[in-house]
């Protein structure tokens, strides 16, 4: 290799290297500004007044969040609750049940319509779903239910991808093992393939309540963003998200400050969330 | 009592089938309602003519123009970025404590919602580096936002060109970066252009990430610091504020069919390149 060739495989590499480090410093820049600029907020309320207090009034130093973080929560279970059973038994029928062709066909399908946009799913929301709680349920029909449902359904693709690649990746042995002791295929089902997919099926659930969290358009759209914690299902409610979004555009001052704090604590439970279910399909994987 | 495990079965596979249908049959109903609700309200007219009285009548040409602008942009800033993280990954390193960090980098960044990005892309580019609102603003935050999705396929298309290629281009005397140009990427083209592909549909369909750093301008943008209306939030705000059914329900349908199409291109591509390896 002559001298030339050489200088110019180390400047290429230079290159590569920084380009690889970019990431870290996209994430560092990201976590050192939202922090920078929430958490003087932390230090000047103080932590507690803004997490668990219960008044948000930030134009009169008010900041308190903690029925945000409720509703957040809350509006995720209920997405789980909704799309955990429909997405799981898909994925198993996909992966049990279904020929090959018609599973040639629907999964592409049901990937394709995960890039189906958040506001979407947020008007028909409020199209279809808003009234129709309105008319069976009562309340106004902007609600913690509607939302739940529209979420559930957002998070399908997420589930059924996931769990779907952690069953098919369940050995055809165990299968086979379980069919010659005389087991049904609902009993292989049941006590083999789901516990084998066990991991990588509750990490398709918490990618899921990533994204159910961390949803914002479509639940401004159907939430109602009022500000109190939810008692019944049909009540409205607002979450971190909705909260950041709904006042970013005009708020400034320490109001500005209280949506960062907000976003700090979306960024914790989000960053929990993922490290959890990374270590779920890293498990799977090994 | 015991009941007859053939029966429970039967009623199980019953009740798969049914929930599977269910299922499939919720994301069928959503694509048909925006198809046949928007379908009457799209015509050539409602593509290239300006919108008037806030969107209220005529059509949504700057908004294509928006989302075309920042699509491209982010792509061309994204690429490069995102396959050259890539090749570093696979090629030039071995498994280390740097990779595992960079690799956590990149999780971490795909796991951040939108909304935080658009926190973020706020305070940094519009406030902090003084750029407004503009499209370099929402440009800049959504190279970011989309780089994870570049930086994965792009490995995964890189590790599946097979050992033997670069073992024959090295023999015959070739530098690293010669093989990785020449023999490497031409091969695991199509894989990235998957990822490209997907990182489009991603920056076509979102919302929060971009209204707060790119604004809502829905004057034609003539430069990259003009702020610019994308079709997404442009249907965002036809819905959200009521200001007219018909034209959300055709701004809808172009959006989707966009999206899908654009998928459908990305899966095209990938199907093509899986059934070439196996």
């Amino acid at each position: 290799m002559n001298e030339k060739a050489s200088l110019k495989e180390r400047v290429v590499k230079t290159v590569l290297t920084i380009f690889a480090l970019s990431s870290l410093l996209f994430l560092f820049l990201i976590f050192i500004f939202i922090l920078i600029e929430g958490s003087p907020l932390f230090l000047k309320v103080g932590l507690k007044n803004i997490i668990f207090g219960f008044k948000w009034a930030p134009t009169k130093g008010s900041f308190g969040i903690f029925p945000m973080i409720i509703s957040s929560f809350l509006v995720t279970f209920g997405a789980l609750i909704i799309g955990a059973p429909l997405g799981l038994s898909c994925a198993i029928y996909l992966s049990e049940y279904s020929g090959k062709r018609l599973k040639m066909i629907l999964k592409p399908a049901l990937e394709l319509l995960a890039g189906i946009p958040s506001v979407v799913y947020g008007f028909l929301g409020v199209i279809y779903i808003v009234p129709l709680v309105r008319n069976y349920l009562g309340g106004s029909g902007f609600s913690l239910i509607s939302t739940s449902i529209i979420l559930g359904i957002m998070i399908l693709p997420t589930i059924i991808s996931i769990s779907f690649d952690s069953i098919m990746s369940v050995p055809k042995t165990y299968r086979e093992g379980s069919y010659a002791m005389g087991a049904t295929k609902w009993q292989t089902i049941y006590k083999i393939v789901v516990p084998s997919a066990r991991s990588g099926i509750l990490a398709s659930f918490i990618l899921g309540m990533g994204r159910a969290i961390g949803e914002t358009m479509a639940v401004i759209m159907i939430a109602g963003n009022a500000l109190k914690i939810p008692m019944s299902l049909t009540d409205p409610l607002r979450t971190l998200t909705g909260n950041i979004a709904l006042e970013l555009a005009y708020a400034t001052g320490d109001h500005r400050l209280g949506l960062f704090s907000t976003g700090i604590v979306l960024l914790v439970i989000i960053m929990a969330l993922n490290y959890i279910a990374n270590f779920g399909i890293k498990r799977r994987s090994q | 009592m015991r009941i007859n495990p053939r029966f429970i079965n039967r009623l199980m596979e019953i009740a798969l089938n049914t929930q599977a249908f269910f299922t499939v049959g919720i994301l069928v109903v959503i694509v048909a309602i925006i198809l046949i609700k928007g379908i009457g309200n799209i015509n050539l007219e409602f593509i290239f003519s300006f919108p008037e009285d806030m969107g209220r009548h005529g059509g949504i040409y700057p908004t294509i123009i928006g989302t075309v602008m920042l699509a491209i942009l982010s792509i061309i800033f994204a690429t490069p970025l995102g396959v050259g993280t890539a090749i570093f990954l696979t090629e030039y390193t071995k498994e280390s404590m740097l990779t595992k960090i960079i690799r956590f980098g990149v999780e971490s960044l795909a796991g951040i919602p939108s909304i935080l990005y658009g926190l973020f892309g706020f305070i940094f580019f519009v406030i902090k580096l003084k750029m407004g609102w503009s499209i370099l603003s929402g440009v800049l935050t959504i190279t970011i936002m989309i780089l994870p999705t570049i930086i994965r396929t792009s490995e995964e298309a890189i590790k599946a060109v097979p050992k033997n290629v670069r073992i024959v281009s090295f023999s015959l005397g070739a530098t690293k970066w010669e093989t990785v140009t020449k023999v490497v990427l031409p091969s695991a083209a199509p894989g990235i252009l998957t990822g490209i592909m997907l990182s489009i549909g991603r920056v076509v369909g979102e919302t929060a990430a971009v209204i707060f750093t790119m604004g809502s301008s829905l004057r034609l943008p003539t430069s990259i610091m003009d702020s610019g209306r994308t079709m997404a939030v442009h249907f965002y705000i036809l819905a959200r504020e009521g200001i007219s059914m018909e034209k959300a329900y055709a701004t809808a349908l172009i959006l989707v069919l966009s999206i899908l199409l654009i998928n459908i291109v990305a899966y095209y591509i990938m199907n093509r390149v899986i059934s070439r390896y196996s």
